[in-house]
This record gives structure tokens, sequence and C-alpha cells, in this order.
């Protein structure tokens, strides 16, 4: 493992100023740094402890739910304002432990899962450029159906990205120019030909906070693994639904586990609010995905997770 | 002379006072059991997924192999040293000695200090502890005895 220097950020423009450095890395709950430091994935020669900064509230106001990016998981999943379809996504997450040390602003940009990323020795583009694929044409059981390139077809794992993504969220970035805000979904990049950064991120801008706008309906959180819990998803579905005399007004839907990002449904919320069944949003949700080898299974566990999903949310249709 | 390239860190541990001074890249694993000799919290996986080296850092358990010490400073730690010894015991120690939830016996610490945090939680049945429990991994197999042994504890 590499040696790194250490340095606790005093107040948030010294973060950005320490962060902006060659090097850089910034340490919240330290659960993804750590073992991307410890697996030689990221070598970072200055750590920059965030971690006491003052971005740590969460807050209500008109319905309006702001989330500090370094509110730990378990901290906003116990917070009586927050959003039910956030708390779900979250008691899905990883495991108590983690939950007690990972932050909301960690989370969102924590690293893909994929082994060839995981493994220093292994060919992955995302972590070494220029050095292929691994996944591409070997283990890709677990790879992206959206999204993809030849470069990259690793997912994203955030649950609570995914349930963000499906409530309209908006991620406050601040930076040496000052603050701007992004849609969750914007806030990650499509591999394309550059898999090696993730996030719409300049190096030292930070996440400050996550802005959730008021959803007035019924949700859930569908997350299927391989094992019940501590597993990240094989295929999940933030599903989010406002019904009035009967007739759908508003759907939300994003899966995660199936793309680079979470994967917002917008032509099966589209469909959903013009009177479109249950199944046909499902058979919608699917449209477009592109299969590895291995992965094909995701197509239709993806297309019935959408339909459970509604109907947990909708009752049968 | 003091090493430049150490950092001073104060800790209480186990309820006592420490001023100490870490590497930039220590664990709180690393110090409980490298530099401080306290070797109940164990090292398994080192990667955050055994659940082993599961201690409380003010009140919340953590994984001290994925917490980088220096950024600990001020921090109330508590080990398996601080909860109970041979001739004082927990209540959940001798739970899980009465349940056989165990039987190498290197993941206790771990669920131990895990299970504490639980059943401050107040677990309403077993399905909840077991979910609650699933940061904690023993390749023994024991998990039903020690879902049973924290049920115990909790009145279930």
């Amino acid at each position: 493992m590499s040696d790194f220097q250490y340095a606790r950020a005093g107040d948030v423009a010294e973060a950005l100023r320490l962060g902006a450095a060659p090097g850089a890395a910034f340490l919240a709950g330290g659960t993804d740094l750590l073992q991307l430091w410890k697996a030689g994935v990221q070598s970072p020669g200055q750590v920059i402890d965030i971690s006491r900064l003052p971005l740590k509230d969460i807050t209500a106001a008109d319905g309006v739910l702001t989330l500090g990016a370094l509110a730990r998981l378990a901290e906003v999943a116990a917070h009586p304002a927050v959003h039910p379809l956030i708390v779900e996504a979250i008691a899905a997450s990883a495991s108590g432990q983690i939950r007690n040390m990972a932050t909301v602003g960690g989370n969102l940009l924590q690293r893909t899962r994929c082994v060839y990323f995981r493994s220093h020795d292994l060919a992955c583009n995302k972590r070494s450029p220029g050095s292929g694929c691994g996944a591409l044409a070997g283990e890709n059981r677990q790879a992206a159906l959206f999204g993809t390139s030849q470069a990259c077809v690793a997912t994203h794992p955030s649950d609570l990205a995914v349930a963000l993504a499906a409530l309209d969220a908006e991620v406050e970035i601040i930076g040496p120019g000052g603050t701007r805000r992004l849609g969750l979904d914007e806030l990650y990049r499509l591999p394309g030909d550059t898999p090696e950064q993730d996030a719409n991120l300049a190096p030292g801008e930070l996440i400050a906070s996550v802005i959730v706008p008021a959803f007035a309906g019924r949700s859930t959180y569908l997350k299927v693994r391989d094992r019940a819990s501590f597993e990240f998803a094989v295929v999940s579905v933030a599903a989010a639904l406002r019904v009035e005399d009967g007739r759908i007004v508003q759907a939300r839907l994003a899966a995660g586990g199936v793309a680079p990002r979470p994967w917002r449904l917008r032509a099966a919320e589209a469909a959903l609010t013009n009177g479109a069944s249950f199944a046909e949003a499902g058979a919608l949700a699917i449209e477009g995905a592109q299969p590895l080898a291995d992965n094909g299974f995701k197509i239709e566990l993806l297309r019935r997770a959408v339909v459970r999903a509604l109907e947990t949310v909708g009752g049968a249709a | 002379m003091p090493d430049p390239g150490r950092i001073a860190l104060a800790l209480t541990l186990n309820g006592a006072a420490r001023a100490l001074t870490v590497a930039p890249t220590d664990t709180l694993l690393d110090l409980i059991r490298d530099q401080l000799g306290l070797t109940g919290t164990k090292k398994g996986c080192d990667m955050g997924a055994c659940g082993a080296c599961t201690i409380l850092a003010d009140g919340r358990r953590i994984k001290a192999c994925l917490a980088l010490a220096a950024s600990y400073d001020g921090a109330a730690i508590t080990t398996i040293e601080g909860i109970g010894a041979l001739e004082a015991p927990h209540p959940l120690q001798e739970a899980f000695a009465r349940h056989d939830a165990l039987q190498c016996g290197y993941c206790t610490p771990g669920q131990i200090m895990s299970g504490l945090a639980v059943l401050d939680e107040h677990p309403a049945d077993l399905e909840t502890i077991r979910e609650a429990m699933s940061g904690n991994l023993c390749r023994c197999g024991a998990h039903p005895n020690i879902v049973a042994a924290i049920a115990e504890v909790a009145g279930l």
C-alpha cells in the first residue's frame, strides 16, 4: 500500500484549496477510499479529511429536503423529515457498521464494484486508461445493460442515488468558481471513451448537499441481490406514483445495477401517465437494453422488478 | 524530537484518556492491535466485509479496518476489552457462552460489539436482528446461535 500525507480541512475554503492539488483525495467516511487504497486501485498522495466540515445538516423547509453531503447514512435514515423512499434505499445499503460511517456525498461518489476495476492487475479502462475492458469479453454477469461503451460496461453501485434520481433530486456543488447545481443523473458521466472519470466534477470540487423536492405520492425501493442483506444490487427499482381519482398523474421510475448511473425510465414514466398498464411500463423499461454474454438475465429481471415495484406502490393493475 | 510524519491523536479508549501519535496511513484497527496491543479486535478481511474488527466509536458501531485513525481525533473508542472481563463478563458475553454462539471464536469480539449496538436499537424480532447483524460474518456458521444469544438479552 502506498503512503499518503494527511491533512484535516478546517473550513470549506481550505478543503477546496487542498483538494485541487494533483494527487489529493477527499476523505469523508472513508469506507470506499480505504478499500480502493488497500486494493491498490487508488494511491492518493494526500488525503484531505473533510469529515468535520459543517456540511452535515438535514433540514426540511416547504417540503424541500436538504441533505448535507457529510450526513452519515444512518443519520439520514433515522431523520423524521427524510422521504421514505430514501430511508428504504439506505436500509437496503451495506451493513449497520458501514451506514454509521458512510456519508451522503461519499455514497454518491463511490466507485464501481466491477471486479476488473477493483483488481489492480486486471485490464480496466476506468482504473488504468488504455488497458482495455476485461469485463467486455470476460466476467460480465454484473455488467450494465444501458449507457455502456466499448471502453467500459461497469454499473454504479449506489442504492441512494437511484432513490434520489426517482425523486428528481439535485446536488449542490461547491468549487473554486462558486456553487452550481446538477440534476442527480447529470452528476454522472456515461463512460464513452473516457470511463476514468465517473462524475461531472472538476478536481477540488465538492458536493455540499443534496436537495430533494417534495413528492406527494407513494413509493417503494425494490432491490434484487444475490443474498438478502449486505450485498450490492443485481437490479433495483425505485418507483414513485401519485394517483388521483384512480388515475396516475405522476410517475417516477429509476433503475439501479443496470447502468453507469441511476437509470431513469422516462419512456415508462410517460406511458404510465398516459394510461399504460404496469406490464406495458415493464416492457418499455427494457427497451434498448444491450446485454453481454452473461448479463442477459438482467433484462427480464428488470422488467419483472419494474412491474413488481409498480404493483407494490399502486396495487395490482 | 517528534517525528514530523506522525500525527498527534487524543482518544478515550475504553474509558481512559490516551495521547498518541499515528502514521497518516494507520487505521483504527492497526492502532488498536499493533500499537496499543489490544488484540481482542480482530483483523479478518481488512476490507469492511467481515465485521471481525467491529468497535464502537462515540457509541456507534463501525468497522475499524475502514476507519482512518487520524480522522478519529477526540473520539471515544470502545473495544471488546472495554465491555467485560473474564471474572465479570457482559450479559451478552454470557449469553454467547450459554447459546454456544461460536466455534473458532475469531469473529466473536466483532459479533459481540455489533450485537451491543443492535441491542441499543431495541430489535422487535429475530428477523430484525438477523438483518442488523448482516455485517458480521461467521465462517463456522454459528449465526443461528448468535441471533439467539442477542435475542435473549433483548428479552425476545
